[in-house]
């Protein structure tokens, strides 16, 4: 287990408070100006070297992302917007980093801000979080009030504002571009990539995107070295995280660990275990709804990080783990899953428009046994469809759960839908376009 | 996407009040000089919430006005995203997560509870009600789940006992305290906390 003086998140529960003083007693805005001093150049190769890679589910290394800002402002303004869209399922993290470390996230906002030579800064938070959002707004003025932010922020010359934006129920505004925008005003639906947001983003200008966590880790990263970040975890897949464990165990909770902590010791020592048993497990989602599960025998000697996990074909996404235990219907719980993306689809292209809809009735219709044999691998054939001809990665983001039951229990839903529509005359099933075929009177 | 209606009968006239007409004023300083338009996501909500928890088509015309743009991009913003309603929900709105992890830790049961209390139905507001229901997508409280929302509080780690409870006391008109229903203390694992001790009960 990672020693507690090795946790960037000490008052994850709590415990201490979240306003300036206590936030300052742990170690938060206490040699600032010291660190920003140092010069962009050191701040970005000390986030180089901890190998930091973004929080948000994507994973791209911060210090790259970071020296893509033009290295002179044009005429065009930079800008850093922070994006605390959380809204992925089985993921919680970000919500408690707003409400109980927000002198973390803004400190980062500052250091983040002064690398990527931006003056605003915008905070996306999702509209649910609005009592969060309150509780951070109110951080903000603290740090206003006592100079560390606002006209020569904690005495480095440098100028920052930091604004919050609301967002208001859509999930695709996690996606960058969306999320962009939604800034500017308009419905949140994704950009083409290129050009990206570092040469153009918000309002045309320069923009360097990161998710609530990554921001929030830096300020502690650089005062105690990218070395010591790097010796945590292992090789590119560094540092500390936080894990939000739910669904079916005992104690459902969120934890800071390390990197590549074997999931088996994430479910048994922090959250209590699996109801029923460790034998009960089902599944594993590892990563937010959007990455594909992870069938019991795999979770064995499974560890927790970005590459371990793309080795057995899903992703830690944002280390949300939603535990399925063989209580639950594994197939009823991947319908609802593709029943949100059914619902959070922004309708901007067709296959994902179609496509999320598309699988989401199957699934359901899976799930009572009411389809044919033949609809699974024609379940699989609409994945790939979707999958790869979006513009955003929202399309992956619904077919891969999907692709992944597929891959671990095809049997099963062969199992429940033995149906064959020539034989079975009788049956009356309204989405077979061969309907006519079983009509009697014909 | 979502489907949504506009409500059948709409004011003839909405204007902010002088509180709101503040608060727009402080949020579009927030953005650059003719990026007014940034702020129809803010100016929506300060509608939603003067005029009871709903928006009129009328307050998107008053906020196009406002911002000098066209009504139909407010009109697009006001019914892309899912938490403008555009017809009224009651004094108290509640949403209760449905996705998966809050299904297979028994959100059904919450939802059986609201239409035993409230109405049969999602997004009715039955006569003599202060208040009414919908399922929604994941609000982000999944360690907490089962939860709900009712306005902007949290109600998390439910039973349909503990929903009954809650629903009651709305319906009373009294305002439940929100938060975890199980007693534990924020995100922590109940009873089972193996770090940062020190600071436990500091």
């Amino acid at each position: 287990m990672l020693k507690d003086k090795d946790r960037i998140f000490q008052n994850l529960y709590n415990d201490l408070g979240s306003n300036l003083s206590s936030s300052q007693k742990r170690g938060d805005w206490v040699n600032t100006k010291e660190i920003i001093d140092r010069g962009r150049d050191w701040i970005i190769n000390e986030i180089k070297d901890s190998q930091l890679r973004g929080r948000g589910g994507a994973g791209f290394p911060t210090g790259l992302k970071w020296s893509f800002a033009p290295k002179e402002v044009g005429s065009r303004p930079h800008y850093l917007v922070i994006n605390g869209d959380e809204s992925e399922p089985g993921t919680c993290k970000d919500r408690d980093i707003l409400r109980f470390e927000p002198h973390k996230l803004i400190e980062g906002c500052l250091i983040a801000s002064y690398a990527v030579q931006a003056h605003v800064c915008y905070i996306y938070i999702r509209g649910e979080y609005f009592i969060d959002g309150q509780k951070l707004q109110k951080a903000i003025d603290e740090a206003y009030e006592k100079n560390l932010i606002g006209k020569n922020a904690s005495g480095t010359g440098w100028d920052l504002d930091i604004y919050i934006h609301y967002g208001a129920g859509a999930y695709i505004c996690g996606e960058e571009t969306a999320l962009l925008e939604s800034i500017e005003g308009n419905k949140g639906q994704p950009r083409l990539k290129p050009p990206f947001p570092a040469l153009i983003g918000l309002y045309g200008c320069p923009t360097i995107i990161n998710n609530v966590e990554t921001i929030a880790v830096v300020p502690t990263i650089l005062r105690r070295g990218g070395k010591w970040f790097a010796s945590l975890g292992r090789e590119k897949n560094t540092g500390t995280k936080i894990f939000c464990i739910s669904g079916n165990v005992n104690n459902p909770c969120n934890v800071e660990e390390e990197m590549n902590i074997p999931l088996k010791e994430l479910i048994e020592v922090h959250a209590g275990g699996v109801i029923g048993g460790w034998d009960n497990l089902q599944a594993v989602i590892p990563g937010g709804s959007s990455m594909p599960l992870i069938p019991k025998d795999k979770c064995e000697s499974l560890t927790m990080d970005f590459d371990s996990l793309v080795a057995e074909k899903s992703g830690l996404g944002t280390a949300g783990i939603v535990v399925i235990n063989k209580d639950q219907d594994i197939i009823k719980c991947m319908a609802r899953i593709a029943r949100f993306y059914k619902h959070e689809s922004c309708g901007q292209c067709t296959p994902c428009r179609e496509g999320s809809g598309w699988m989401w009735r199957m699934l359901e219709r899976m799930a009572k046994g009411e389809a044919s044999k033949d609809e699974v691998d024609m379940l699989g054939d609409v994945t790939k469809q979707i999958e790869g001809h979006t513009i955003c990665a929202f399309g992956e983001g619904s077919s891969w759960p999907v692709q992944g039951l597929l891959r671990h229990f095809s049997d099963e839903i062969k199992k429940r839908n033995k149906f064959d529509p020539i034989i079975k005359k009788d049956k009356n099933i309204p989405y077979l376009v061969d309907q006519h075929l079983l009509d009697k009177n014909a | 996407m979502s489907l949504k209606r506009p409500a059948k009968d709409q004011p003839e006239i909405f204007e902010f009040n002088s509180s709101s007409l503040e608060a727009a004023k402080s949020i579009i300083s927030n953005y650059p000089q003719g990026k007014q338009q940034s702020a129809v996501m803010a100016l929506l909500y300060i509608a939603q919430r003067q005029n009871d928890n709903w928006i009129p088509l009328a307050a998107m015309k008053y906020i196009a006005k406002f911002l000098d743009m066209p009504y139909i991009k407010v009109y697009e913003v006001a019914t892309f995203y899912s938490m403008y309603n555009l017809s009224p929900v009651g004094d108290y709105f509640i949403q209760v997560c449905t996705t998966t992890p809050c299904m297979i830790r028994g959100a059904g049961k919450l939802v059986e509870a609201c239409k035993e209390k409230i109405s049969e139905n999602e997004c009715e507001l039955t006569n003599g009600k202060n208040c009414s229901w919908m399922e929604v997508e994941c609000l982000g409280a999944c360690v907490n789940a089962p939860m709900m929302q009712i306005n902007d509080d949290y109600f998390e780690d439910l039973d349909k006992e503990k929903t009954l409870k809650i629903l009651d006391k709305i319906l009373k008109g009294e305002t439940p305290k929100p938060g975890s229903y199980r007693g534990r203390i924020n995100n922590e694992p109940e009873n089972n906390r193996k770090t940062l001790m020190e600071y436990k009960n500091a």
